[in-house]
């Protein structure tokens, strides 16, 4: 074949991203969902498929599953059945997991992605599935792996929880954009709030099929899948390396085993998990246990209407028409910090003056700090107040961060930190002209020079001001006052 | 022997309300009959002796404080092993369950409970209820109380000898392709198939999930009505569950069978099956158009291939629905090296020969190069039989035709014989196929002394008309239930 004797290839890749979805309660049954705690306390007969136990699906999680599909452009099937895939492994209570086969709730969907630098690109969402998550084991022994451990220990919680499998076509040719999809999915889903969408907790999990082909061809080369990418930097370095490796085999004129490889990302490296040998024969047939779904068109143009602003639509909005920098809006979109933003806005803020403060101060404070910047405690209308003291001179920008720092140590809002610590400018001219006399007979020399006509040398006696005045005096009426005085 | 031991369901509750005896009275009776008989039928795993005299103790005092009481108060039941029972072994009769206690109570056993009925004990069965003969259950062997040295059906075996034996007025079995109807012929009681749908499955250790169903046995037709009614209805917990509240089975069960159409399966008319359960069923016939009804043959002609397609969807979904048994999280559990090992060994110790040969033949079927050619032909089958049977529907009332091909076997005679084991399910599996009721109810002994029954089959949600055809058949054959012969049982 020719791919030997090819010099430049081109990479194929599709990700297959599973969501876990937030939910009040578990894909079929009513254990309630939630992070960490006692292992198996969130557990039924029915997610610890109990002999005798029968499942009965979530209204809720096959809306969400409707509204992200209706978010990506996908068509939501009038007809869609469950289908159970049998494997052993104890992680699984029944053994087989509850999911869909051929044919998914959604499909056929579109999502544009833009990288670094403005390219834009569309990639094909195959389908939006449904499925149950299985449970949690841990291998007690020297190799923390289930072959050798003493003992393993398995907690349920996670049993039953509802996931969304979203499947992208293969139409991504780089990491950058493997990366700016998972971005803007993320975005999507964060918006519709049908999930948390954490890839560190895991309630965003993605695999990446790549393959490679000389570029020009159309045809698939052999396909390699990886796992277990949990952040968007693995997941770029992840391709990059599983790129690097299909060029150094196809290049030596040597082939590319289809397997499954595990992302270390310790070493930076995909290491074989299974080969195309070991594939499990799955027997999927459909889940007796369940009824047929047929969502009702009405119901469904219920939920069309009711999707709320999608982040492509949010960022050209702000942008276009609010006049917020692109960077900024980046920046606010993947900190989900819009919604603050709008608040803010809401409150009486100015949509670029509200950025500011945002991406300027919040996002260092947040980093800081070690927290998400959409949990620090900031609302929409604390920061609306903030902006509005700064803009009518009550407080200079300098001592606006100071009460910003202040509000998210959490002494209370603006106005009361304002009032509680004195912080208040001091604009009184009476006030401030003996602070300027003051600084004129401290400072000779330079009210010397700016009586010679160097008006630069101002700077050190407003300097003087504002420090014997710990910040509090107004610089515009300090600096007319000295001027008054000097010339 | 006590003589409140062989009165029906219906004339206990009448005892009971003008308070000539008390739950506690009738209870002990019942126990004292299993004492009295079980060593020779073995109908029953597990006695709930001190539990079920609590209840009736519990029930006597609600009924002299004035309490209103449910609609079986006081009426002993037995439950297939296959339900499960709060805090009380549930095995199916399997190594692989042996002392599994399961945490719930199945939707049934909660219904039962709420009528204030007495659960006495938990019944023999197939392993996982596969199998014909109750032969294949890992701990006991029913007997036929008609005849010690027959078997009594299967799979619900030890249920419908539990009835026939008089341990009991009353008992819940569960149907998969023919496990309660048969086994009410082989013991000569009244065995009921419901509607898919109109009885909850949650609790009921799935078999086969699109064909199971659980269904009373009784000695009288009045007596199954009352407990289905007790039992059916909407559960939310089960997807599968018809929406509504239960039909009124009672109140028409008098109205006769006067121009009712009454069609005869011709493909199930006695050819291939035994002749002594062709004269009975002929009777049967005869009396019916005595009756008023308007009996002629209905041609139905993808039943011959039930079998067929049975024998392929209940062995894939139970492939499917027993791969939860593995020694992880309960039940037996033989070490291995690894996991994988474990799980084999504890499926290779647990499960009997017919429980591993079904489990073979389903994952063979749903395999990747095989789905098509045995999984998805058997369910197209299983599509013509539905359409069949609207078609029949539409020309009669109810269909008819011999419950099972021939009367009790000896144990050991299909022991050996899987095939002519599965036929006996040759005129029951339409039913569980197609969703739709049956029930058999008893017609008479062959020359042997053994009882053969009469299959009525009727549309989806057609109970109320086919147990009135049962009711009426019932009543003009008046026959006494209460097993006799050289090898029967001893008479209560």
């Amino acid at each position: 074949m020719s791919v030997e004797q090819a010099t430049r290839y081109e990479a194929v890749i599709g990700l297959e991203v599973h969501v876990e979805l937030s939910t009040r309660t578990k894909m079929f049954c009513g254990c309630a969902i939630d992070f960490g705690g006692e292992p198996n306390v969130r557990t039924c007969p029915v997610c610890l498929g109990q002999p005798g136990s029968l499942p009965v699906a979530n209204r809720a999680a096959v809306e969400s599953a409707i509204r992200l599909g209706l978010a990506l452009g996908c068509a939501v099937a009038p007809w869609t059945e469950f289908h159970r895939k049998n494997y052993f492994y104890p992680d699984m209570p029944k053994n087989y997991q509850i999911s869909q086969y051929d044919v998914p709730i959604c499909a056929g969907g579109v999502l544009e992605v833009t990288v670094d630098g403005g390219k834009r690109t569309q990639v094909g969402i195959t389908r939006v599935h449904m499925e149950e998550d299985t449970g949690k084991s841990t291998h007690v022994g020297t190799s923390g792996r289930i072959h050798g451990a003493d003992h393993s220990l398995i907690d349920y919680n996670r049993a039953g929880i509802p996931l969304l499998e979203v499947v992208s076509e293969p139409d991504i040719r780089s990491a950058d954009e493997a990366r700016a999809y998972l971005t803007e999915l993320r975005a999507i889903v964060r918006a519709l709030g049908v999930s948390d969408a954490k890839l560190e907790e895991g309630s965003m999990r993605c695999d990446a099929n790549v393959s490679l082909r000389p570029v020009g061809h159309t045809v698939f080369g052999t396909r390699v899948e990886v796992k277990n990418m949990n952040s968007l930097r693995s997941l770029g370095r992840a391709i990059e390396y599983e790129v690097a490796r299909q060029t150094d085999l196809l290049t030596a004129g040597e082939q590319v085993v289809q397997e499954t490889r595990h992302w270390d990302e310790g070493a930076g490296a995909t290491s074989t998990l299974r080969a195309k040998e070991e594939v499990f024969d799955y027997r999927y047939f459909p889940e007796p246990d369940l009824v047929p779904l047929e969502p009702d068109a009405g119901w469904i143009e219920q939920l069309r209407a009711g999707l709320p602003e999608l982040p492509a639509v949010t960022r050209q909005r702000l942008t276009e028409q609010q006049g917020v920098p692109a960077e900024q809006v980046a920046t606010l979109v993947e900190a989900d910090l819009v919604p603050t933003l709008e608040a803010a806005v809401a409150g009486g803020a100015g949509p670029v003056e509200a950025a500011n403060w945002l991406t300027n101060e919040l996002v260092g404070w947040a980093t800081g700090h070690g927290v998400a910047p959409a949990d620090a405690p900031l609302d929409g209308a604390q920061l609306a107040a903030l902006a509005a003291l700064v803009r009518d001179g009550t407080l200079s920008t300098k001592l606006g961060r100071q009460v910003l720092e202040d509000v998210l140590a959490g002494a209370g809002s603006p106005a009361e930190v304002v009032r509680e610590r004195g912080l208040t400018q001091i604009s009184d001219t009476d006030e401030l002209a003996a602070l300027v006399d003051a600084a004129i007979a401290q400072n000779a020399d330079a009210a010397d020079q700016v009586r010679g006509g160097n008006r630069k040398a101002v700077g050190a006696l407003v300097g003087a001001v504002m420090k014997a005045s710990k910040g509090q005096a107004n610089p515009k009426l300090v600096n007319e006052l000295l001027m008054q005085r000097l010339t | 022997m006590n003589e409140l031991v062989g009165t029906t369901a219906t004339d206990l509750l009448a005892l009971l309300e003008t308070r000539a005896v008390s739950a506690e009275e009738v209870t002990r009776a019942h126990l004292d009959r299993v004492t009295a008989t079980d060593g020779d039928v073995r109908a029953l795993l597990r006695r709930l002796d001190e539990p079920a005299l609590d209840h009736a103790r519990d029930i006597d005092r609600r009924r002299g404080a004035g309490e209103t009481l449910g609609a079986l108060a006081g009426v002993p039941v037995v439950l297939k092993d296959n339900l499960t029972t709060r805090g009380v072994e549930t095995t199916c009769a399997s190594r692989i369950l042996e002392h599994y206690r399961p945490p719930y109570d199945a939707t049934v056993v909660t219904r039962l409970r709420a009528a204030d009925a007495v659960v006495i004990g938990k019944a023999n069965m197939d392993e996982f209820a596969m199998g014909s003969s109750t032969e294949n259950s890992a701990f006991a062997r029913t007997a036929n109380p008609w005849d010690l040295g027959r078997v009594p059906g299967g799979s619900s075996g030890g249920s419908a000898a539990a009835v026939a034996a008089c341990q009991a007025p009353v008992a819940l079995g569960s149907d998969t392709g023919g496990s309660v109807r048969q086994p009410g012929a082989f013991c000569g009681v009244v065995g009921v198939k419901p509607t898919y749908g109109l009885v909850s499955r949650y609790g009921l250790l799935a078999f086969a999930s699109s064909l199971d169903q659980i269904g009373p046995l009784a000695r009288t037709v009045e007596d199954a009505a009352r407990v289905l009614q007790a039992i059916a209805g909407n559960d939310p917990a089960d997807a599968t569950s018809l929406p509504g509240p239960a039909p009124d089975l009672l109140s028409a069960l008098q109205d006769g069978v006067r121009d009712l159409r009454v069609g005869v399966v011709t493909e199930y008319q006695s050819e291939g099956g035994d002749d002594r359960v062709g004269a009975r069923v002929r009777d049967a016939l005869a009396r019916l158009e005595k009756l008023g009804a308007q009996v002629a043959e209905v041609s139905v002609p993808h039943v011959a291939y039930g079998v067929a397609a049975y024998y392929l969807i209940a062995p894939s979904e139970a492939s499917s629905n027993l791969s939860r048994y593995d020694g992880v999280r309960y039940g037996l559990r033989v070490p291995g090296a690894t996991t994988e090992e474990m799980m084999a060994a504890t499926r290779e110790a647990g499960f009997g020969a017919e429980v591993k040969r079904r489990i073979m033949i389903g994952t063979y079927a749903l395999s990747a190069g095989y789905y098509d050619a045995y999984y998805a032909q058997a369910q197209r089958v299983r599509t013509l039989i539905i359409r069949d049977l609207e078609a029949a529907y539409e020309q009669c009332d109810v269909l008819v035709g011999p419950t099972t091909p021939s009367t009790a076997f000896r144990f050991g005679e299909n022991l050996d014989d899987p095939l002519s084991m599965y036929l006996q399910d040759v005129y029951t599996n339409a039913a569980n196929l197609a969703g739709v009721p049956a029930v058999s109810v008893p017609i008479g002994l062959d020359d042997r002394g053994l009882p053969a029954g009469l299959q009525i089959m009727a549309p989806m949600g057609g109970e109320a008309t086919m147990l009135r055809v049962a009711r009426a058949l019932e009543a003009d054959l008046a026959l006494d239930s209460v097993p006799r012969g050289p090898n029967a049982v001893e008479a209560p």
